[in-house]
């Protein structure tokens, strides 16, 4: 039953899952949801750029994100427009140039569809070794910078008063990002990679007291909605990325069923 | 007077200056082991500002900021915690640093909130996450205490009692603590040194030579003056009922 290809997509969503799971609680908790958004939309630039180039994707698509972010944050020491405007700035620019470059690139065939929203055909053996080396990578040094990041999360100035450098942490994090949707861009497609990262976290933090355990629930519902959306994208052949954000969805609101049923034990 | 190797942090003429204001000018002070130097001044005299330009906060500073140490506690005057995290107090206890479960139980046996380890930070009373900063900021054993208002909404049986806590731990740890409070009663009997700030330094010196310091009379009135006179008089005598003065 199981084909080889559908394999190889299981184990690139569950690599993808583990990673989004914690980076997922940091963008709520930080509040950069839509940061994440401007990522991924910049990360088609790096696709187009990539296919002109006949560069790897994931590389490419890591640059133009990182850069994205550099020069979000150039911006907003600059000028004095409001944040969210800089990202909407970036966000739509980006995808209109990178949807203008595929225009001139019409000699190049495209799976606009698979690039939008994730194409498990795709998936080789090449992109299992980036997600799972790259994965590994950006939770080890998520590891290494989680104190810093974590206490100026909370206030950054207890964690500057108490020497944390929470700027660097910061800056790491921020590359982390664009790493994060430079690997799972083929699984989930760039529109919905953001979804990835908030919505299992978002259920976790519906059922979940403490930090570490939110990191936990956030993971395992990321890996349940990668197993459930894969099957059912084969099942129905709904394309890969919008199964496992739905799946997602429904177990986001199996966890507010959870919410209702511990207010009515309260009282 | 001590020697440098005392010296724990100290600030030269230093100011900061946001969107083409100064919060606060020429500001000189030292914090040395075992010593309590209290800020006092009224609301936007640049207290808070001093206390993080000492902690390196504010980086674009005018004159400059020699820090010796990096075991820090600092608890702020103002802290939001956001609702997003689902942070206990036992969570919150080592955010800057990894402390075992004795230490945390310790600090907050001390400053009275042990029953609250397991509650969500979110769900406690002003005066109770007061006492939860305090605690954290000295679970770590630090070997300079910063404390912007550390009793604000602390009742009136706490209030005395953590100063007292605070004054113990400055002996016991022998660390320096520079404190910034409103409430000249209770924290001028403990104080070593008082820097008086006005955006600038008005006046500085012992509680007794800043009461007597006519810039700090007009500041705070003559009342307040009396006040922290007093206090400097119940050290080494009693006044008696007869008149009398009766050494201690």
């Amino acid at each position: 039953m199981l084909d080889d290809f559908f394999i190889r997509a299981l184990i690139a969503g569950i690599g993808v899952a583990i990673v989004t799971g914690p980076l997922g609680c940091f963008v709520i908790w930080r509040r950069l949801s839509y940061f994440g958004d401007t990522l991924s939309h910049s990360a088609l630039l790096g696709v187009t750029l990539a296919y002109s180039m006949e560069f790897n994707i994931a590389f490419s698509v890591f640059i133009i994100s990182s850069l994205i972010a550099l020069t979000l944050i150039q911006l907003q020491k600059r000028t004095n427009l409001p944040g969210d405007a800089l990202l909407g700035l970036l966000a739509h620019s980006s995808l209109a140039v990178g949807l203008v470059v595929i225009g001139f690139l019409s000699f190049i065939r495209f799976d606009i569809m698979g690039l939008l929203f994730g194409d498990i055909l795709a998936v080789t053996v090449d992109d299992l070794l980036i997600i799972w080396i790259g994965g590994a990578l950006i939770l080890l040094i998520l590891k290494l910078i989680w104190k810093p990041l974590f206490a100026s999360t909370v206030n950054y100035e207890l964690a500057e008063a108490e020497g944390l450098n929470p700027d660097r942490a910061k800056a790491i994090f921020t590359i982390l990002m664009a790493a994060i949707i430079a690997i799972s861009i083929k699984m989930v497609g760039l529109l919905l990679i953001t979804g990835m990262l908030i919505i299992p976290a978002a259920m976790a933090r519906n059922i979940s007291s403490s930090p570490q355990k939110m990191v936990m629930y956030s993971i395992v519902g990321g890996l349940l909605s990668v197993i459930l959306g894969l099957f059912s994208s084969l099942e129905f052949n709904t394309a890969s990325g919008p199964s496992i954000i739905a799946a997602s969805l429904f177990l986001f609101i199996l966890s507010l069923l959870n919410i209702k049923q511990s207010i009515k034990l309260k009282n | 007077m001590s020697s440098n190797q005392n010296i724990l942090v100290k600030l030269n003429e230093a100011g900061f200056s946001l969107n083409n204001k100064w919060l606060v000018k020429g500001v000189s002070l030292q914090v040395e082991k075992g010593k309590i130097v209290t800020l006092i001044g009224p609301n936007g005299s640049g207290k808070s500002t001093t206390a993080k330009i000492a902690l390196g906060i504010y980086k674009k500073i005018d004159g400059s900021v020699e820090k010796y140490t990096n075991k820090v506690g600092y608890v702020p005057q103002k802290i939001s915690i956001d609702w997003t995290l689902p942070l206990r107090v036992n969570d919150f206890m080592i955010l800057t640093e990894s402390l075992n479960k004795e230490t945390i139980d310790e600090a907050l046996s001390l400053t009275g909130v042990i029953h609250l380890k397991d509650k969500n930070l979110g769900d406690l009373s002003g005066g109770e996450f007061q006492r939860v900063l305090l605690a954290r900021a000295i679970s770590k054993k630090p070997e300079l205490l910063v404390l912007d208002e550390p009793v604000q909404g602390v009742d009136f049986t706490g209030e005395i009692a953590l100063y007292e806590l605070i004054k113990k731990i400055s002996d016991e740890l022998n660390c320096g603590i520079l404190l910034i409070s409103h409430d000249l009663h209770t924290v001028m009997s403990a104080t070593d040194h008082v820097v008086c700030l006005n955006g600038h330094v008005c006046c500085s010196g012992s509680p007794m030579d800043v009461a007597k310091n006519n810039e700090y009379k007009a500041l705070f009135g003559e009342q307040a003056s009396q006040i922290l006179s007093r206090y400097e008089h119940r050290h080494d005598h009693i006044h008696t009922s007869e008149g009398e003065i009766k050494k201690n």
